[in-house]
């Protein structure tokens, strides 16, 4: 029972986004893995494979009809079905439909422990259509939910759009989710170690490899110029990127180049929450995020975080979907590593004052 | 003492119980197990999801990922249905040979060289006959929805909030029980049909699913996995569970229930453990025997012979054995 659970991906994604065109690569192409496909129809799909599995799509309501409280009840089954042979597969691949909320299908991997117990969510790998992105905005909430949840974000088609039109995407794409890994392609062509076990649901990895999340965000402009009514935290002392927030009142003299964007990404209505502090009080903290997560859970789309403990020698992170939360110990705090907590909340209606209070109540005292 | 003949098969058990009193072992990989037998090997399926003995226990039943529903006996293995692209991941045996299968949100029945399909709105994940085999009982999210075998009448839904994975009738009938996803068994009473009434039965209070129910002799007790102990309802009085408070037997704080199983005749009820371990419990007094130690992995599927003297038992990881109880 000490086995390794088996990594599942999940792949989301608007109608005409290159969902399909992927899946045919990593069911056909050689990468000497073998990956189970859970689809919701096998029609798009050119290939007769035994490894495709399709599914109709089953939300359950879990917690006495909370909204947000959801698993798909297929996967359960599907997902258990395929794990009873043993080394069958190497991972899992869950195709969404276009319109899918993502998160029951990463909350099953959360809430129901006999799925837990055999496979682990790796990561959610949001594609996006590069030419049509800003359109679906405008008309659908779930292709913004789709950014916001994914870990790994690629878009897609990017031979049909100008240098500029990709630029200002890739500013919607890190307004909406700072902390996403962004790669583009054209017509599919990522490399797939780039799309499967990346391993960024797992607590020992958690915002290891996540570049963004050490800056809180980082804009990357290298010609801008900060001057007196700049008000970015630049108390970041990591390299020179000055990390800030988004909700910044710039001043004349700063010169964001996303803000410059801002014009045509209104339509986003996610935002992130990005909080820094020192070590935090244990029973503080806990009850903090739990009461956090219980009362605004519906509108937290994803959270993770790396947190400082006084008298632990291990890192502690924390992650969650909604309302489900789970933490860990993870490693050791290295000697030349500087004891500090770090959360960012990804979401809607998110009340960044309230939520900034109350973490900062949480600090050691 | 009991003695133990063990099996090992190196693959998932999904069904160990017995045909014509002997023991058969079917396993995920769709290979059908005799080891008493001249011809121990049968292939029913290419990977099997589902499997269930007949009613005349004389063959089983199982489901495939090759959208197959055969019945297997001793040495061969014919199709009953075959639904193309389909996982056959449900199924139930009712009586004269009807065998009822579900996929998705569609459930079938083949009784009398027939077959009929019944189609919902959400999946369909526990199936039963009654007793008399004019119904099928189908659980899915928020109920269970009861049809008619034979002609046309309109089915009836039992609502009831939640996914429901299982559903069980109990031997005289009268109580449909169902397992659901959120650590509880759910029963509605079915006697007060002309009426138009129900009585829901909520049975809560599991630290885990309650995955595995079996039937007493003469349907007095309901026992079920899901907690430290084998959980048993009384299902006696008139109003059966309705106000009462389940037995525990076979406790054990380190370990968890995972299968139960009622001997044929006797109020004994066969435990088996996450563990692996296996044990026997007299209900009268809560005596203890214990039949196997703890193995490899977690005790799968769990039967009784029709004389109550020898159990079957295989496990996750594909151990496996028969347990002679006869002295
Ligand atoms: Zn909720
Ligand atoms: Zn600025
Ligand atoms: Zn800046
Ligand atoms: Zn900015």
């Amino acid at each position: 029972m000490s086995e390794a659970r088996t990594p599942v991906t999940v792949l989301t994604g608007y109608l005409g986004s290159g969902k399909t065109t992927l899946l045919n690569r990593i069911l056909s192409e050689d990468h000497g893995k073998k990956y189970a496909v859970i689809v919701n129809e096998f029609g798009e799909i050119g290939i007769d494979n035994d490894l495709i599995v399709e599914s109709d799509e089953e939300i359950y309501e879990m917690n006495n009809g909370c909204v947000c409280c959801t698993v798909r009840g297929d996967l359960v089954r599907v997902v258990q079905g395929l794990l009873k042979r043993k080394g069958r597969f190497d991972g899992i691949l869950v195709e969404t439909t276009g319109l899918a909320d993502p998160a029951p299908v990463a909350q099953t991997f959360f809430m129901d422990d006999d799925v837990r117990a055999k496979a682990q969510l790796d990561a959610v790998v949001g594609l996006v259509d590069a030419k049509h992105f800003p359109l679906r905005l405008k008309d659908a909430p779930e292709a913004e939910d789709q950014v916001a949840f994914a870990d790994v974000v690629i878009l897609n088609k990017v031979d049909l759009v100008s240098v500029d039109e990709l630029e200002k995407l890739r500013a919607t794409v890190r307004k909406i989710n700072p902390h996403a890994i962004i790669h583009t392609a054209e017509r599919s062509n990522i490399a797939l170690d780039q799309v499967l076990d990346r391993g960024s649901f797992d607590l020992d990895r958690i915002l290891e490899d996540d570049p963004h999340f050490l800056h809180a965000h980082d804009h990357d402009h290298p010609d801008h110029e900060c001057g007196p009514s700049c008000d970015h935290n630049h108390s970041d002392g990591a390299a020179h990127s000055h990390a800030h927030s988004h909700e910044h009142d710039c001043g004349p003299d700063c010169n964001h180049e996303d803000h410059k964007l801002d014009a045509s990404t209104h339509d986003t209505t996610v935002k992130s929450i990005s909080l820094r502090a020192g070590e935090m009080n244990r029973d503080l903290f806990f009850s903090w995020i739990n009461k956090l997560t219980q009362i605004d859970g519906p509108d937290i789309l994803r959270l993770k975080g790396i947190v400082a403990f006084p008298g632990d020698d291990d890192r502690f992170v924390v992650q969650g979907v909604h309302m489900i939360v789970e933490g860990d110990h993870q490693r050791p705090w290295k000697a030349d590593e500087k004891r500090e907590t770090r959360m960012v909340f990804i979401g809607r209606n998110l009340d960044r004052e309230k939520i900034e209070r109350t973490f900062n109540a949480c600090v050691a005292a | 003492m009991p003695t133990v003949t063990p099996y090992d098969f190196d693959e998932y058990v999904e069904l160990a119980t017995f045909i014509n009193n002997q023991p058969v072992f079917a396993l995920v990989d769709g290979t059908v197990h005799f080891p008493l037998s001249p011809n121990k090997t049968v292939q029913a399926n290419k990977g099997l999801l589902s499997a269930t003995l007949s009613q005349d226990g004389n063959s089983i039943l199982t489901g495939g990922e090759d959208g197959r529903v055969m019945r297997v006996v001793n040495d061969a293995a014919e199709v009953v249905s075959e639904q193309k692209g389909k996982w056959i991941d449900v199924i139930a045996s009712g009586p004269n040979g009807a065998v009822g299968f579900a996929s998705g949100r569609t459930a079938w029945v083949v009784a009398n060289n027939e077959i009929k399909q019944f189609d919902h709105e959400r999946a369909v994940e526990g199936l039963a006959f009654a007793p008399k085999g004019l119904r099928l009982a189908c659980g899915r999210y928020n109920g269970v929805t009861l049809h008619w075998v034979v002609g046309n009448g309109a089915p009836v839904d039992l609502h009831w909030g939640g996914a429901h994975t299982q559903v069980i009738y109990s031997p005289d009938g009268k109580y449909i029980v169902s397992s659901m996803a959120e650590n509880a068994l759910h029963g509605w009473r079915m006697d007060d049909k002309k009426s138009g009434d129900v009585k829901h039965m909520r049975m809560a209070g599991y630290p885990t699913k309650p995955k595995s129910l079996s039937w007493s002799a003469n349907g007095k007790w309901l026992a079920s996995s899901g907690s430290q102990a084998a959980i048993c309802w009384p299902f006696s009085g008139k109003d059966g569970p309705i106000g009462k408070v389940p037995k525990g037997f076979g406790a054990r704080d380190d370990s968890m229930v995972v299968c139960v199983a009622c001997h044929p005749t006797e109020d004994v009820v066969a435990v088996g453990y996450i563990d692996g371990m296996v044990m026997a419990v007299k209900m009268a007094d809560g005596s203890e025997a214990l039949l196997r130690h703890p193995g490899k992995g977690p005790i799968s599927s769990l039967s009784w012979d029709a004389g109550g003297t020898r159990i079957v038992f295989g496990s996750e990881e594909g151990e496996a054995g028969l347990i002679d109880v006869s002295e």
